[in-house]
């Protein structure tokens, strides 16, 4: 899967500019420029009156905007909607995922039973069963979380399946040749060898939540959340909401992987020096 | 091969037939026992017979075109961004300073937050699709490739470099074999974004053709066997280029060159 490929993650980008040991101050100002030489030139563009206000807003608009919503709680209320639903349907992703993925791992029956179907589900865009599950479950918060942790799922059951395989066998072996049984095998040498493919799995699984939540939020007409909050607000031709809607989306998308998974990581897997 | 390893498989084939043939019974049971109306639940023979009028009258496949025209252009207006751009950034610290911080802030916001945007912007149709795979696609190719100038060995530089190497054959013969692993990761995975963003924006800026559309209009009338028998292509179309595609690229580049190891365990 090309789930697993040396790919470049945002913690790359983060670790680079730490390693050449510059000045914590340089480094901030040279982060924010490319960002205001954007801003300038998004203001001057706004500003000529190439395109209407209205759908080219000049980012003080936007930022009214943002100002307002948060103000008369509007957009609280979109933002709590929305992780709420990404909270359920990652929960349930995750729970459901490692286990079918452990079990994956552990017998060679369950992999045959669930590889094939897992194996074709994957590959289908989530968003594509969106019509079908809206028809089956019809519109609204169920149809949004079930999609959210089906499509979410497959990353999770890709990695822990890999983290119980990539498990060495040496390790299995010794820990059963010192009397581990079955429980103590699975807490002490399956667990914590699994455990770094695992997070890598939930982490891609959230992301992919995340990204099918915004699409899942316009189409299943739910009466809050943000994606529906930015296509809500195509009709009034708002854009500075649309504006200010997908900034908060981003900053979102951007702490759930700071904050959340970079912090997990440290204190699990490299603090057990699995990682480094 | 050994024999072992070869009736092994063979077993786990036989399984997966298997597991296959269980779930689609299981399916066509539920769906025949009449407890959910047919037209929500349509039975296999129903979806069969739905895609084969659909393949034959043309409409499937024009319908398919429409979206791999949008996929293959939004991919590879990435592509001519993100490949340079990322070579760039990995080979000249300013350009890296300047473009790495804006993508990293731009990443994190899911290519259909856009997609209403778009549509203000640019009306509904093939425009917001092309700029939805875009943008979807721009970012794993411009990471990887940049990550990938960054991880090739200092250590083959100043070889080539002792050698006599100018600059462009430094480019040619060191950075871009030793980064191809990493440049062809990243468009596989932009491949698979962009396949995800196409089917989102051709649902929500509706533009008569394609299968994201084919859906989602099909729900409307119910019509759950073409929602299938779209979603079937789909995931056909996908494997396709995951499996032969780049599996075929990756075969005859990297694994040839002896980058990456053949066989995968």
């Amino acid at each position: 899967m090309s789930d697993l490929a040396p790919a470049a993650s945002p913690s790359v980008v983060a670790a680079a500019s730490a390693r050449r040991g510059e000045s914590r101050w340089w480094v901030v100002a040279r982060t924010a420029f490319p960002f205001l030489v954007v801003a300038l030139a998004w203001e001057v563009t706004a500003h000529l009156g190439i395109f209407p206000r209205k759908l080219f807003p000049p980012l003080e608009d936007v930022a009214a905007a943002l100002v307002r919503l948060t103000a008369d709680g509007v957009l609280p209320h979109h933002v709590l909607d929305t992780l709420l639903r990404l909270l359920a349907g990652f929960a349930l992703a995750a729970v459901a995922g490692v286990a079918i993925g452990f079990a994956m791992g552990r017998s060679r029956r369950a992999e045959d039973v669930f590889l094939p179907l897992v194996s074709i589900g994957a590959p289908i865009p989530g968003l594509a069963y969106a019509p079908l599950f809206l028809l089956w479950f019809g519109l609204g918060n169920t149809t949004a979380v079930l999609l959210v942790a089906f499509v979410s799922a497959f990353p999770v059951v890709f990695n822990t399946w890999t983290g119980v395989k990539a498990v060495k066998d040496i390790w299995v072996r010794s820990a059963q040749a010192m009397g581990a049984d079955n429980r103590r095998l699975l807490h002490h040498v399956i667990l914590p060898g699994a455990l770094p493919y695992v997070l890598t799995g939930l982490r891609l699984g959230l992301a992919q939540a995340w990204r099918i939540l915004v699409g899942v939020e316009m189409l299943a007409a739910v009466p809050w959340g943000l994606g529906w909050m930015i296509f809500g607000a195509r009709e009034f031709l708002n854009t500075d909401v649309m504006l200010a809607g997908v900034a908060v989306i981003g900053a979102i998308g951007l702490a759930l992987e700071k904050l959340v998974f970079q912090r997990l990581e440290q204190y699990t897997v490299v603090r057990w020096g699995m990682m480094s | 091969m050994s024999a072992a390893a070869s009736t092994e498989r063979a077993t786990s084939a036989y399984r997966a037939g298997l597991t296959l043939l269980l779930a689609a019974a299981c399916y066509e049971a539920v769906a025949r026992s009449g407890a959910f109306p047919p037209a929500l639940l349509p039975t296999l023979p129903k979806v069969a017979s739905t895609l084969w009028a659909l393949i034959l009258d043309g409409t499937m496949l024009e319908h398919a075109a429409y979206t791999m025209y949008r996929v293959l252009v939004g991919l590879a207006l990435a592509v001519a961004v993100a490949l340079p751009l990322g070579i760039l950034m990995g080979r000249f610290r300013p350009v890296e300073n300047f473009f790495l911080p804006l993508a990293s802030a731009l990443m994190p916001i899911p290519s259909l937050a856009w997609v209403p945007v778009f549509i203000l912007w640019f009306g509904l149709g093939n425009t917001v699709a092309i700029l939805i795979v875009f943008y979807a696609a721009l970012f794993p190719m411009l990471l990887n490739a940049w990550s990938g100038v960054r991880a090739v060995n200092p250590l083959w530089l100043r070889a080539a470099g002792a050698m006599g190497a100018d600059e462009r054959a430094l480019f040619w013969k060191v950075i871009m074999p030793g980064a191809s692993p990493f440049i062809i990761t990243g468009l596989r995975q932009a491949f698979l974004r962009a396949w995800i963003a196409v089917v989102g924006a051709e649902m929500l800026a509706a533009s008569d053709w394609g299968l994201g559309w084919v859906i989602f209009d099909a729900k409307e009338f119910l019509n759950a066997d073409v929602m299938l028998a779209a979603l079937a292509v789909i995931g056909a179309i996908g494997f396709v280029f995951e499996r032969l595609v780049f599996g075929s690229i990756e075969r005859a580049t990297v694994m040839r060159w002896g980058m990456v190891r053949t066989a995968k365990g």
